[in-house]
């Protein structure tokens, strides 16, 4: 999610920031150099994927997939969606720059909850487990995102209660779709690649 | 006879952004101006009155004319900045009551437009010198202005390759999307445009990581062996100190009139 700068407190921007470097510390170190290119070019296809925009009935909106990232990469999540959101701070100023850790927690954090709640199921079960899993972990992760946005926006001050609302609102025809997008997207993968959802995460 | 020229190869992939590096900021050491941008950033986003900030907003102003960015440019970034503080003025000025007597309901909040407009100032100092600054220089100086400040080695090859691959996989989509105009492809609100854009996302997965596979091959073959060496260092030059002095000196100034205990906030 993109909070624009000069919007969240102090202490909010801190605690993101803390959280968030934990998180990309792990993931990096958990991440051999020898997977550098891929989640590079992952990060670049996700970047890419939230150019498209969906629409729904009148409106449309654009596709987040941070749970497809979390079931592909794992706590690779949080330095693939960091490399990205900070280009598109430092290039396009979306987010800002002191925003960045609360904007990569909320899209990372709910990544990795997804990776460790329905992964598992991806190589266990059958077609219905699978897009089961897949539809969960696409619906979760926007749920979880926009639960973090909205907590960030409200714990910087009351006045944002009614932002925080509108945030968690906004995000619920996204949750449905992400989710469909999400397991059809892993179905596809299980058909032509399945490697790419078995081994190799970390 | 037309000459057909040699290498007629896809063409050398262009960055995103078009900024022109042409003025005088463009030639500042990228690594003062990071850091000098973060400190700046920092302060900003911290302060609590609507002075500060609104001088920041003049600063900032001076220093993207100082950059020479064009002002085209400029605009187009400064209204994508604001539609998402427009998103706030929708929703700051209204507050919630959920109150057992006053019942549920919203009501007008004056202090809400007071925030909102602080947040316009602040938002827009911060965009206009991380744009005049940042957006001067091209961003691979800046990655390797990061590796000299020592951000994580992985960090900063994950953003060099990142960036490399971005416009590779953008004309992959485009191609993609190409290929399903051909095909009629006509999106809408159903099932139907949701699988197809899934099985596009699905199919961008795959090539990308047959890509990767690809590319490390092909940093093994030269010899990687997890340190991805930085070719070019910068000079630092007098105009670079002067610059970051002042910088600070600017910053710790606006400090002093945030939180020096003047009457004027």
């Amino acid at each position: 999610m993109h909070i624009s700068e000069g919007v969240l407190s102090a202490p909010v921007l801190a605690g993101g920031a803390a959280l968030s470097a934990a998180g990309l510390a792990l993931g990096l170190r958990k991440m051999g150099f020898e997977r550098l290119p891929q989640v590079a070019l992952l990060s670049a296809v996700f970047f890419v994927a939230s150019l498209i925009h969906l629409p729904v009935g009148p409106a449309s909106l654009h596709l987040v997939l941070n749970g497809l990232v979390g079931l592909l990469l794992g706590w690779a999540a949080f330095p693939a969606i960091f490399v990205g959101l900070t280009l598109q701070a430092i290039l396009f100023q979306y987010g800002g720059l002191t925003g960045l850790g609360v904007n990569t927690l909320s899209m990372a954090l709910p990544a990795v909850i997804c990776y460790y709640a329905f992964a598992p199921w991806l190589r266990r079960g059958g077609k219905a487990a699978l897009l089961t899993a897949a539809f969960a972990a696409g619906f979760c992760s926007v749920l979880l995102a926009g639960v973090i946005t909205a907590l960030s926006l409200y714990l910087s001050g009351e006045a944002f209660l009614a932002a925080a609302w509108g945030v968690l609102a906004a995000s619920l025809p996204a949750m449905v779709i992400e989710g469909v997008v999400t397991s059809a997207a892993v179905w596809f993968l299980k058909m032509v690649r399945p490697s790419s959802l078995g081994a190799g995460q970390v | 006879m037309a000459k057909h020229p040699k290498h007629a190869g896809p063409p050398e992939p262009r960055s995103l952004d078009h900024a022109p590096a042409a003025g005088p900021a463009a030639r500042l050491d990228p690594r003062g101006k990071v850091v000098v941008v973060f400190a700046y950033s920092v302060l900003m986003a911290l302060c609590p009155g609507p002075l500060v900030p609104a001088v920041g907003v003049a600063l900032g102003l001076a220093l993207a004319a100082w950059s020479r960015l064009g002002w085209r440019l400029l605009l187009k970034r400064t209204l994508a900045v604001n539609s998402f503080v427009a998103f706030l003025w929708l929703f700051l000025p209204w507050q919630l009551t959920l109150g057992a007597e006053a019942g549920f309901g919203v009501v007008y909040n004056p202090d809400g437009v007071r925030l909102a407009g602080l947040i316009t100032l602040k938002a827009n100092a911060i965009f206009l010198a991380v744009v005049a600054l940042l957006g001067s220089s091209h961003i691979n100086d800046i990655f390797h202005a990061l590796a000299h400040l020592h951000l994580p080695a992985k960090l900063v090859t994950l953003f060099v390759l990142f960036y490399r691959y971005l416009h590779v996989m953008r004309l992959e989509y485009l191609r993609l999307r190409q290929a399903m105009a051909m095909r009629c492809f006509a999106p809408g609100s159903n099932l139907h445009t949701y699988k197809s854009y899934a099985q596009l996302v699905g199919v961008l997965l795959v090539r990308s990581i047959e890509r990767s596979e690809r590319v490390y091959q092909a940093m093994l073959c030269r010899g990687f062996r997890g340190t991805f060496w930085l070719l070019d260092h910068f000079v630092w030059r007098p105009a670079d100190t002067v610059f970051c002095v002042l910088g600070f000196a600017a910053i710790i100034l606006l400090g002093l009139m945030q939180w020096g205990g003047y009457p004027w906030n």
